[in-house]
């Protein structure tokens, strides 16, 4: 157990090391053990910030979501309304043509019965005029006898 | 084992001679050829073993940790990047628990002692034989000196502890001042009129911190050393029965010598910064 020069020897050594290892190793190591520290610590910050957006957005869509719905029901509803109202006013209007096209046909019908009237009256007066000749055997001056026939055939 | 064959304490103390290069008074600057020789240097003598590998270790950190430093990114890390940051983590971490102050060294400091510290154990675990013998063979001489394991060389632990020690009264002093850091040696624990008592006692306290620090880590790894050593002189079917779990317990000694070492040199130091 010789104490020589290799003890100052090995602290000359010891002491270079040292040097080298607080210049060149340590801090870029613990820069970057420190950066990564900080990227990841913002990593969480981030993810638990996207977190609360992502609840917030899915919070809003089911909100909007809601309200479309809501939305919707009013339309099929307002529309409902309003195909039955245009039903409605259907009806009515083929109600109001249909009673219209029968009082027309009632007048038209009417009309026709008054003609067949007349006519048959005009007969009826020829007939009764031929009759009366035949009877009295004599001619009826239908010209005399105009207004008393007019009469028979008002009758009628 | 060197040459022909040599008896057992003939072979451990061959094991435990360094190679030293020193100014011998007959020889001048040479390499001692014999442990006495090696003896006869005294002071003005180097053991190129125990430097050279202590350098060359000190280096392949060093090498390692800046290439991993370089490429260091706040990315997402791999292999040697990953391996280095813990490394780096664990020593700030426990520099982070044990000291207070501000300080830009002693966390670099603590992470050089572990990792040196840690390598030069380590060479604990390669086999006795195998690296001496490479020697041997290499330089063609059958009886070189070769001593692997840097920490079995209280020059080694020594250097490095008083490095810590001048550190020690270096803060002690830039922190208190002069007078704080002689105020601390003699006022305490006992008043003034004690003086003299307080200095030896503090001063005892002061000097066993490099001391314990050099012992503690040179003892535990030269036993580790002898005892591989002994297990080597067994005869060839019985030494892997014995040195397997020796180094596999071993693992555990190189761990924990070279945190106590770290731990203490951290611990140390925030004393030296704390004022009374």
């Amino acid at each position: 157990m010789n104490i020589n020069l290799t003890m100052i020897g090995q602290a000359i050594a010891f002491f270079i090391f040292v040097v080298f290892c607080m210049k060149y190793v340590w801090p870029p190591v613990i820069q970057a053990l420190r950066e990564r520290e900080k990227k990841i610590a913002d990593g969480l910050q981030a993810a638990e910030h996207a977190q609360k957006d992502l609840e917030l957005a899915q919070e809003k869509v089911a909100k909007q979501l809601r309200e479309a719905k809501q939305q919707a029901a009013e339309i099929i509803e307002q529309a409902n309304k309003r195909a039955n109202q245009m039903l409605e006013e259907a009806k009515d209007q083929a109600r109001t043509e249909g009673e219209r096209l029968i009082t027309a046909a009632k007048a038209e019908i009417d009309q026709e019965k008054n003609r067949a009237k007349e006519s048959l009256r005009a007969e009826v007066a020829a007939l009764a005029l031929a009759g009366a000749e035949k009877i009295l055997e004599t001619s009826v001056d239908a010209g005399a006898h105009s207004n008393m026939l007019d009469k028979l055939a008002a009758e009628l | 084992m060197a040459g022909e064959n040599p008896t057992a304490s003939e072979y451990i103390q061959h094991h435990l001679q360094n190679l030293t290069f020193g100014n011998h008074p007959e020889h001048g600057w040479s390499f001692a050829h014999t442990a006495q020789e090696a003896k006869e240097m005294g002071f003005w003598a180097v053991h190129v073993d125990s430097l050279g590998w202590s350098i060359a270790l000190g280096a392949l950190f060093v090498w390692l940790f800046r290439k991993a430093a370089v490429k260091a990114t706040s990315g997402v890390p791999s292999g040697l990047q990953n391996f280095v940051e813990i490394m780096v983590d664990f020593v700030d971490k426990s520099v982070k628990e044990t000291f207070h102050g501000k300080n830009a060294v002693i966390a670099p400091l603590a992470l050089t002692i572990f990792c040196w510290i840690f390598l030069m154990n380590l060479m604990d675990l390669v086999p006795v034989d195998f690296l001496p013998r490479l020697f041997q063979v290499v330089t063609g001489n059958e009886h070189a000196y070769f001593k692997v394991v840097p920490t079995t060389d209280v020059n080694v632990t020594l250097g490095m502890s008083l490095s810590v020690f001048f550190l020690i009264i270096y803060y002690s002093i830039k922190v208190k001042g002069v007078g704080g850091f002689l105020g601390e040696l003699t006022l305490q624990p006992f008043g003034k009129w004690m003086l003299p008592f307080n200095l030896l006692l503090e001063g005892v306290g002061l000097i066993a911190k490099p001391i314990s620090l050099a012992l503690r880590l040179f003892g535990n790894l030269y036993a580790g050393e002898l005892l591989f050593i002994l297990i080597a002189l067994m005869p060839l079917w019985v030494q892997w029965v014995l040195s397997v779990p020796w180094a596999i317990f071993h693992i555990l000694v190189i761990v924990l010598q070279a945190f106590i070492f770290m731990m203490l040199t951290i611990v140390y130091l925030s004393m030296a910064h704390e004022d009374h």
